[in-house]
């Protein structure tokens, strides 16, 4: 690991992080400017929830894509990090399924 | 027999030990926080319309305390790298920023929850329900609390209404500082996790991540301070345990960043 | 080529490379695969005795209801007073025992035996490993475990005694006990949880990274293929349970209300709570665990099997491919059926039809492995010895445990069955005479390994026989009454209930109401049928029939081609692996089995 060769590569990859580290301040606040601007319908905020995590997921990429060197990591960890976010959506997604209004009883109290 | 591949790395698999362990450990970190934010959005999607509450946070330090974190994420990758082309020095420096924002990071943190924890709800036995101060700013008075300290009244100051959300809040309450009897209220309580269920998951989220920041920066500073000399006996595996702690610290980052807009910004 | 043989002369000459080491750094905190194996091993066999005592003690209660304890009764008032008063068993108290049979038994005592000491002891010397990838990890891992006991034990003590919600912890009641066994139950399993997330990740590092040269993965013994699954499951399983640990641990301590929802009504009143929450979120969250824990504590008992078959019939495993894929299959789809242990909870029919259609898939690959063992008896000239008779007993158990799953797994049969005794037969016969059994038989087969002598085979055939009665007569019964429609859970065995309706219409007659005399003594006899196992295990580390060679069954695995026992470092010298786990009665070899490491 630690060959001339190696010491080279590394070198060139230190512009790339510097670069990234611009991305990703640019991306936070890009995300808290958006916040203030409403967009979509009326007393909706979804297109402004889609929007913050689209942000927040391509910096999420790049952390975990550079400087986190998964872009050229090996196929184990490919198959153990698929595994673990299949089984992450399967459990997101499945109990806010669960949740959908039509099964839910909303019971309105006088909470002292 | 020795075990193998603790520093060198196996042909078939392209991994040292160590960097499966910390992957794997990842994973089960993914699922812990993934769990969080399953349980955040489930609670969000099950709330009453309308009463899930927003804006409760102080965007500019969120903001800045984001910062931070990309920052020191930033040098984690530069002091690895610096090791990598035999630069020890440099490694300390950039290392040493990354301890240095860790503990920014945290000094802010706490300053929001002391913010929180000073904050108070009261509601009146006429009904009237307000938001603010008590003189004094004492943090999580209750009113057990003031009863047993035999004080029959306080000072409140309620908060001014917010200019976005006329609607909601204290418009229609006079802001002016007020005395309140404590004869005369029903239910006093700081804005701590109990306050209400966006503070319950915010005090869950950020304490367990602000935990891992706290683990994380120690090992960095365990490798970077008491354990430096194996720089000299061993430097591929010294490197490899900087690189290994680094994951780790990018993790924490990583799980700030969807932290940060979907607690402060959403 | 005969296997080598090392005599302890050999070993000795080997010793003096390691340094000797103090007591305490050799037993107590030893990073040495095999000593934390036994003490793993032992703990868990403690705290099972200890889980079954729970549950003695509760089956006096269901036979007997409101009468005092004989013999322990008066030892229990004077330990735990006023809930035990004159000897009798109070409600809170039996629902306390209960819940910490369940906890007990499950992550103090199955768990560690299956994954933490025969994962620990197996794993690294049928790979062909000198220890674990992370020795260190591997001690935190089992003092984490001890911890997490303790703090369970200590919580019998406190005032108000343990958890009484259940080992499921539902909330809003879970919460809502005002004592603090609940706070003790949820700081003990965060420990044990972060027992087993070390354990987990040191197996899996192992596993991927130190399998000797040549040992490929279709050259992994099943029992490896079967502890790696388990590894995976506990590794991302456990997390969502921890997060919802922590979750009810800010609603007990910090008056959250997370698992509590608005409006919630205690005794009459509004209890004083922001609201919000809501209590299906627990559920999920526990299942979401709760779910591929079952499959944690029957995959290490398949692989145990797996190897007993394979060396007693003297015949290769049939369908070892078709075996890894299925455990590889059951590990992935025991993530996505969960919620069919929430079918009552009213979360909508799509949703329970999604998860009904997972559950009956999850029973194929389970049916597979199981066929697959029988057709591996098909004309094997078969050794019938203690660890053989547990396995063989071990597949019919495990099919009846399985099967009787399949109704539980329909929302339309479960909407009848669920919260009953046949669920408690259902689990039992797959856990007790089943994951039991096979840990049984693993104990009497790799003990010759670890100390270099047999257990009794005739004491051993005695408990054999004994239990195997016991077992089908505690839990056989249980269906019925379940199908009868006896609640579990209920402190006086349903004897109240049964008054509700009598005469015509009744369903808890007094044929049924009877069985629960029969179990309690079946259960009892079965403490009884475990002490020729506890004589033989202590009298056979000193006394039992030393063993002629390193491999006493004539085994193909890599475990039995190291010293006896194994000195630290595991193998004399460099290893190499040729050939898959199962070469038995290979045509043309001198010797019906031919090691993994030979030519
Ligand atoms: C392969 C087929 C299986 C199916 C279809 C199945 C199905 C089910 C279902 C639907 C329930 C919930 C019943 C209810 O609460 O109403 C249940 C409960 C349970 N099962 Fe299974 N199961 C299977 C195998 C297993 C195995 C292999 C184990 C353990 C080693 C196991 C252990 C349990 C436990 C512990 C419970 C009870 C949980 C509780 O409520 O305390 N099951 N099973
Ligand atoms: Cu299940």
């Amino acid at each position: 690991m630690s060959d001339a060769h190696d010491a080279q590569a590394v070198k060139a990859a230190v512009r790339k992080y510097l670069i990234i580290f611009g991305a990703l301040i640019v991306g936070t606040i890009v995300t808290v400017l958006v916040s203030f601007v409403h967009f979509g319908e009326e007393g909706s905020n979804t297109i402004n929830i889609l929007v913050a995590l689209a942000i927040a997921s391509v910096k999420a990429f790049l952390v975990a894509g550079y400087f986190m060197h998964l872009i050229s990591e090996r196929k184990m960890i490919y198959g153990i990090l698929l595994a673990t976010v299949f089984f992450f959506a399967g459990l997101m997604y499945l109990t806010v399924w669960s949740m959908e209004p039509v099964n839910l009883v909303h019971i309105k109290a006088d909470v002292p | 027999m020795e075990i193998p591949y603790t520093a060198k790395i196996r042909p078939d698999t392209g991994l040292y030990n160590a960097k499966l362990g910390i992957w794997l450990f990842l994973a089960s970190e993914i699922m812990l926080f993934g769990a969080l934010f399953s349980s955040y959005i489930l609670l969000r999607v099950g709330a009453e319309p309308g009463t899930w509450p927003q804006g409760l946070l102080n965007v500019p330090l969120g903001t800045f305390n984001t910062l931070v974190l990309i920052c020191s994420s930033v040098t984690v990758v530069l002091g690895w790298a610096a090791l990598k082309m035999n630069q020890f020095n440099k490694y300390r420096i950039y290392q040493g920023i990354t301890i240095l924002c860790a503990l920014i990071f945290m000094v802010v943190k706490s300053f929001e929850y002391h913010d929180k924890f000073v904050h108070y709800f009261v509601r009146l036995n006429d009904g009237t329900e307000m938001n603010g101060h008590i003189e004094g700013n004492p943090m999580f008075m209750t009113l057990a609390k003031l009863k047993q300290q035999n004080k029959a009244e306080f000072v409140f100051h309620p908060d001014a209404p917010k200019a976005d959300h006329k609607e909601e809040g204290n418009a229609g309450v006079a802001h002016a500082t007020m005395t309140i009897q404590t004869a005369d209220v029903r239910k006093l309580e700081s804005w701590g996790p109990w306050h209400n269920t966006f503070l319950a998951i915010y005090f869950t989220l950020t304490a367990l991540h602000a935990l891992h920041v706290i683990g994380g920066a120690l090992v960095i500073f365990m490798i970077w301070g008491p354990l430096a000399g194996m720089w000299k006996t061993d430097p591929e595996r010294y490197t490899n345990r900087v690189e290994v702690s680094g994951l780790f610290w990018h993790f924490v980052d990583l799980v700030w960043i969807f932290l940060f807009p979907v607690l402060y910004l959403l | 080529m005969q296997p080598k043989t090392h005599d302890t002369k050999h070993h000795d000459a080997h010793a003096p490379d390691h340094h000797e080491l103090g007591f305490w750094q050799k037993y107590v905190f030893s990073t040495d695969h095999k000593v934390i194996g036994v003490q793993y091993g032992v703990t868990a066999l403690i705290f099972m005795f200890f889980g079954f005592l729970l549950m003695m003690a509760m089956r006096w209660q269901i036979a007997y209801p409101g009468q005092p304890m004989p013999l322990v009764g008066g030892l229990l008032e004077s330990i735990l007073g006023d809930v035990a008063s004159g000897g009798v068993m109070s409600s809170d108290l039996y629902n306390a025992f209960g819940a910490m049979h369940g906890t007990v038994m499950v992550f103090l005592a199955i768990v560690p035996l299956a994954f933490g000491a025969f994962g620990n002891l197996i794993i690294p010397l049928q790979i062909g490993a000198p220890d674990m990838a992370f020795p260190r990890l591997n001690m935190v891992s089992y003092q984490s475990y001890v911890v997490g006991g303790v703090i369970m034990m200590v919580s019998f003590f406190i005032p108000g005694g343990a958890a009484q919600a259940g080992w499921t912890s539902y909330s809003p009641l879970a919460t809502l006990i005002p004592t603090d066994g609940q706070t003790y139950w949820l700081i003990g399993m965060i420990f044990l949880i972060t027992s087993s997330l070390l354990g987990s990740v040191n197996v899996l590092a192992t596993i991927i990274q130190l399998r000797a040269p040549g040992m490929n993965w279709m050259r992994l013994p099943f029992f490896v293929w079967a502890q790696f699954v388990t590894a995976f499951l506990l590794l991302l399983a456990f997390p969502p349970l921890e997060a919802a640990g922590v979750m009810q641990l800010m609603d007990k301590v910090f008056h959250t209300s997370f698992f509590l929802p608005t409006g919630l009504a205690v005794g009459g009143e509004f209890a004083d709570i922001s609201g919000g929450g809501s209590p299906l979120l627990w559920q999920h969250l526990f299942w979401f665990l709760g779910h591929p824990e079952v499959y944690v504590l029957i995959l290490p008992a398949l692989g145990i099997v797996c190897e007993i078959l394979a060396n007693n019939t003297r015949k290769p495993i049939w369908g070892y491919k078709s075996l890894v894929y299925s455990a590889l299959l059951i590990g992935f789809l025991s993530f996505i059926v969960w919620a069919h242990h929430m079918y009552l909870t009213g979360m909508g029919s799509k949703i329970s039809t999604f998860f009904q259609t997972t559950t009956m898939i999850i029973s194929i690959p389970s049916v597979i492995i199981l066929t697959c063992y029988f057709i591996t008896l098909w004309g094997g000239s078969i050794r019938f010895n203690t660890p053989m008779l547990f396995a063989l007993a071990f597949l019919p158990m495990f099919g009846i445990g399985g099967l009787t799953g399949l109704p539980l797994g329909f929302n339309f049969s479960d909407l009848h069955l669920h919260d009953s005794y046949y669920v408690i037969a259902h689990f039992h016969y797959v856990v007790a005479p089943g994951t039991i059994f096979a840990l049984f038989a693993g104990i009497y087969y790799w003990f010759p390994k670890m100390t270099g002598r047999m257990m009794s085979e005739g004491l051993g055939k005695i408990h054999f026989w004994l239990s195997l009665l016991f077992m089908n007569l505690i839990f056989q019964p249980m269906f019925m009454q379940g199908m009868a429609g006896m609640s579990r859970r209920m402190a006086d065995g349903g004897a109240n209930y049964s008054q509700a309706v009598v005469g015509e219409g009744a369903t808890l007659t007094d044929t049924i109401m009877h069985l629960n005399t029969t179990i309690s003594w079946a259960a009892w006899g079965l403490a009884l049928a475990q002490i020729p196992f506890i004589w033989n295990f202590f009298w056979s580390i000193r006394s039992g029939k030393k063993i002629e060679s390193d491999n006493p069954w004539n085994a193909t695995t890599l475990e039995w081609q190291t010293p006896t026992p194994p000195p630290h470092g595991n193998f004399v010298g460099p290893i190499e692996v040729h050939r898959g786990p199962y070469e038995y009665s290979v045509p043309g070899r001198s010797t019906d089995f031919t090691p993994q490491n030979e030519k």
